[in-house]
């Protein structure tokens, strides 16, 4: 009886995923298209399987929470500093001591306690229609409250992550009542209902529905560089303007990795995540996604380039991922849909 | 007597098993939040609410005038290219809805060519002129319209093709002209039918996330997510869906309520109802409103989705990998739809059989699963597997010292549930308006020349109910192919569908590379649309 039980359960697991030394197990909130290759040449190069799951990371951190001790996860990596806070607030990740990684990741870019690195940083400034917006009108984020900009502002619902680490970070820079009073006065200055995603508020700027959209720098990198021509004439019609240059830096947030509590193949794991802090890792989210390498001395893209040098926020980005829902709130309370 | 206990005691194991994660999200109510609750009251919930409902009841009348208008003039006249409609009326179902809404938003939008077209040709600029906007309301309610009328399409076109020559000759006998047949005769008939097409199709504009997050409504499936992911609040997120599940009860019970009004049998002893020959202008009506209804759900979306393909085929895709994913797709797919008609036919007899309370609300527990989100859904049974795992985990090693790890999670079968819980509604709902065609009559008739139980089945339900139970399969089986929530929270490592490569670059606003696997589901759609209409035809 126990043979045939220890038999079929054998069978059974024979169909669930099973990990030897020669794995890693990677959970992705970025998406396979701009992860895939970089796994790839970590595999040809170190003789490692990498076997990948894509999804929200969310939904990915619940299902790491439900597998608990036999899930087969080692690697989880993000794109926002929100989510990684969130799994190792619920214990689910496991500190890493690198002194490759923490060399070569400034202090603000990763926990203070080895919990989780920034893999790379995702600016999100503003974009304006250069005949509608003149040269000096444009400064800090605060000022787009003013009532000048009435009708002219485009940006996303608040549904969106970026928006809400945006405000969040906001919150750890200003205080949540002049944050609060802040977006009573930008939300009534929409040209329209938000609704779309980044590319479309670049778009409708072109389009003249507004002078000026927030947007992350790699969409419209990525719309410059589109396989559709008819993006790229849109796309090039904008010029970015980096607010609080004077004070406290333009928003930016991170795409991240942690090693995770349960990983049966951590070692793997590791090497995984130095790989992707190496600088070649970093030179091809560079070139393939316009995004900001975290490794000092690694080169930005050419069209990222042509958007200037800026001056980042300095905030602490675990504080973000835990203001998270005060932001919804304050978003919610001045009707920013 | 005994048979039928059992097939009961079958059907509540199943259904307790599938109904788990609506009773849990009443159970999220034993820890309240109430602070929350207030701020929610106060800002964003009323809008919530009135959005679901708007959008869901919108949807339900568009399916409704839609798919029943389609299954009229093609079930009962004759028209040039009438044999071609009877299948291509279907085909909208292919798109996700969300797709369509990316596709039409590019098209329609300020942007877009069309727009731009019309400044070009008129010099008029931004704001000098009306132009309906898809990001709306209106807009979403259009969107996936466009995309489920063919539910009700599907069982109004069974229904109507089945009312016998005779009905229409009796009608027409006694005086009714062709409008009141329809009104006084045909439609009543069909309305079980019909009903129950809409009701999937008002489930489903609930359970919407995509397409509504997109096009910038917010209702009560963007209100979940955004209270679960956004604020961290699992559990009011879980006490928003309760208000979805209170909803759908109102449905239920508001179809209910117009079936047992309208309850018909009749037998199919006569010839079945031949297509009328009519005048050219009411042709060319008939026609053209079917084009255009076929060329705004179909045919415009199409042409903007290969346009597009093209230019990502000049960059030379990775074909092999597509392939890949068409197979895992349609391997998925066709599981579902075959376990899903399965469990939905026991369930369907037992409810017939007229079972007592307990095996019916338990039914309807489990057929639910439609209005959830399916990432509400996913992440249910993800709790549901993972708990199982590790109970088993902990009962093996008590016992032989031995851990067999995770057995259910992170495997196909995990997707398959998934997946059941889902559409289980879907199959569900084609069984009964299949059943609702089988009149008790004809068992008794069946006895009385002394067949079995199961030659009764075989010989006298399978060829009545054979044509809903095929669109049935199709429906749950396209339903499958573009489900995307669940099969990115449960899939297996390296096992990805179309719908996930769709969505991963649509999500990333790269529409055009996303275009050609959202092309490859479309086509993968059509197959078994294709093998369908086979079958109902030669029935």
């Amino acid at each position: 009886m126990k043979k045939l039980l220890l038999a079929t359960s054998l069978l059974i697991s024979s169909f669930t995923p099973l990990s030897n030394a020669q794995e890693v197990n990677v959970y992705s909130a970025r998406k396979e298209e701009l992860i895939k290759p970089l796994l790839e040449e970590f595999e040809t190069a170190q003789k490692v399987k990498v076997n990948l799951i894509t999804g929200k990371a969310d939904a990915l951190i619940s299902r790491i929470a439900s597998e608990g001790q036999f899930s087969p996860a080692d690697l989880i990596l993000t794109t926002d500093v929100g989510r990684l806070q969130r799994a190792k607030e619920m214990n689910l990740l496991s500190a890493v001591d690198s002194e490759l990684l923490q060399s070569k990741i400034a202090a603000n870019l990763r926990d203070e306690d080895g919990y989780w690195f920034a893999l790379t940083m995702r600016a999100r400034p503003v974009m304006y229609h250069p005949d509608r917006v003149k040269t000096g009108e444009l400064g800090s984020i605060l000022e787009l409250a003013d009532a000048k900009w009435k009708g002219r502002i485009c940006i996303r619902s608040s549904n969106n992550i970026y928006n809400q680490s945006m405000v969040a970070a906001m919150i750890t820079k200003f205080g949540e009542e002049k944050v609060q009073n802040w977006a009573n006065g930008f939300v009534k200055n929409f040209a329209r209902t938000p609704k779309g995603g980044d590319r479309d508020q670049i778009k409708a700027v072109v389009a003249g529905q507004c002078d000026i959209a927030i947007a992350n720098t790699y969409y419209l990198a990525g719309m410059l560089a589109d396989t559709d021509t008819e993006n790229q004439k849109i796309a090039s019609q904008l010029k970015v303007h980096w607010p609080d240059q004077q004070g406290t830096g333009t928003h930016v947030n991170i795409s991240g990795a942690a090693l995770l509590k349960h990983a049966p193949n951590s070692a793997a794991a590791l090497r995984l995540m130095e790989f992707l802090a190496s600088d070649s890792s970093q030179q091809w989210y560079a070139e393939n996604n316009h995004e900001y390498p975290v490794v000092a001395g690694v080169e930005t893209s050419a069209l990222l380039k042509t958007f200037g040098d800026f001056k980042a926020e300095d905030v602490p980005l675990q504080q973000v991922g835990e203001l998270n829902a005060s932001a919804i709130k304050i978003m919610d309370k001045a009707g920013w849909k | 007597m005994n048979s039928l206990f059992s097939l009961n005691t079958l059907v509540l194991f199943a259904a307790v098993i599938i109904a788990v994660p609506s009773c849990v999200v009443f159970g999220a109510w034993l820890w309240p939040d109430w602070g929350l609750w207030s701020h929610l009251s106060e800002t964003v919930l009323g809008d919530y609410i009135v959005n679901s409902l708007v959008l869901a009841f919108g949807v339900g009348i568009t399916c409704g005038f839609l798919g029943t208008w389609c299954a009229w003039c093609v079930s009962q006249y004759q028209f040039a290219f009438s044999r071609y409609f009877k299948w291509l009326l279907f085909l909208p179902l292919a798109f996700p809805p969300y797709i369509m809404g990316y596709t039409y938003t590019g098209l329609l939008d300020f942007s877009g060519p069309f727009q731009e077209l019309l400044r070009e040709a008129t010099g008029w600029g931004y704001g000098d002129y009306w132009f309906p906007d898809i990001q709306s309301m209106s807009g979403a309610i259009f969107t996936i319209s466009v995309v489920l009328f063919p539910y009700v399409y599907g069982l109004a076109y069974v229904a109507f093709s089945s009312q016998s020559q005779s009905l229409f000759d009796v009608s027409r006998s006694q005086g009714l002209n062709e409008r009141q047949y329809f009104y006084k005769v045909a439609l009543p008939l069909a309305l079980p039918a019909i009903s129950a097409g809409m009701l999937l199709a008002m489930m489903e504009a609930f359970a919407d996330f995509g397409t509504v997050e997109y096009l910038g409504v917010s209702t009560l499936a963007t209100g979940i997510f955004r209270t679960w992911f956004g604020m961290n609040e699992p559990l009011v997120a879980a006490q928003l869906s309760s208000g979805l599940v209170c909803f759908v009860l109102f449905l239920l019970w508001g179809e209910k309520w117009v079936r047992r009004k309208q309850r018909f049998y009749h037998t199919r002893n006569t010839t079945p109802n031949q297509p009328r020959r009519i005048s050219w202008q009411r042709q060319s009506i008939v026609l053209a409103s079917l084009l255009s209804i076929f060329l705004l759900a179909f045919v415009i979306p199409v042409i903007r989705l290969v346009s597009w393909s093209v230019l990502v085929v000049q960059t030379s895709p990775d074909f092999a990998a597509l392939f890949t994913l068409l197979k895992n797709s349609f391997l998925v797919a066709a599981i579902a739809a075959i376990v899903v008609m399965t469990i939905a036919l026991l369930f369907g007899y037992a409810q017939r059989a007229a079972p007592p309370k307990v095996i019916k609300n338990a039914i309807g527990l489990a057929t639910m699963g439609y209005a959830f989100p399916g990432a509400v859904i996913a992440v249910g049974a993800v709790i549901a597997l993972g708990n199982t795992d590790q109970w088993l985990n902990k009962l093996t090693l008590q016992l032989f010292d031995f851990q067999p790890g995770l057995v259910l999670s992170g495997t196909l079968f995990a997707l398959i549930f998934a997946y059941v819980i889902r559409y289980l509604t879907v199959g569900y709902q084609h069984v009964l308006s299949g059943l609702a065609r089988v009149s008790p009559s004809l068992d008794e008739a069946g006895k009385t020349l002394a067949e079995s139980g199961w030659g009764i089945l075989r010989r006298i339900h399978a060829p009545i109910l054979k044509p809903t139970l095929l669109v049935g399969i199709l429906m749950v089986f396209v339903d499958v192919l573009k489900e995307l929530p669940a099969t990115l929270i449960l899939r297996p490592f390296n096992f990805d569908t179309l719908a996930v490569k769709t969505y991963e670059l649509a999500s990333d606003e790269r529409l055009t590379d996303a275009s050609l696997p959202a092309l490859f589901i479309v086509l993968a759609g059509l197959l078994p649309v294709w093998f369908i209409q086979k079958n109902i035809n030669t029935n």
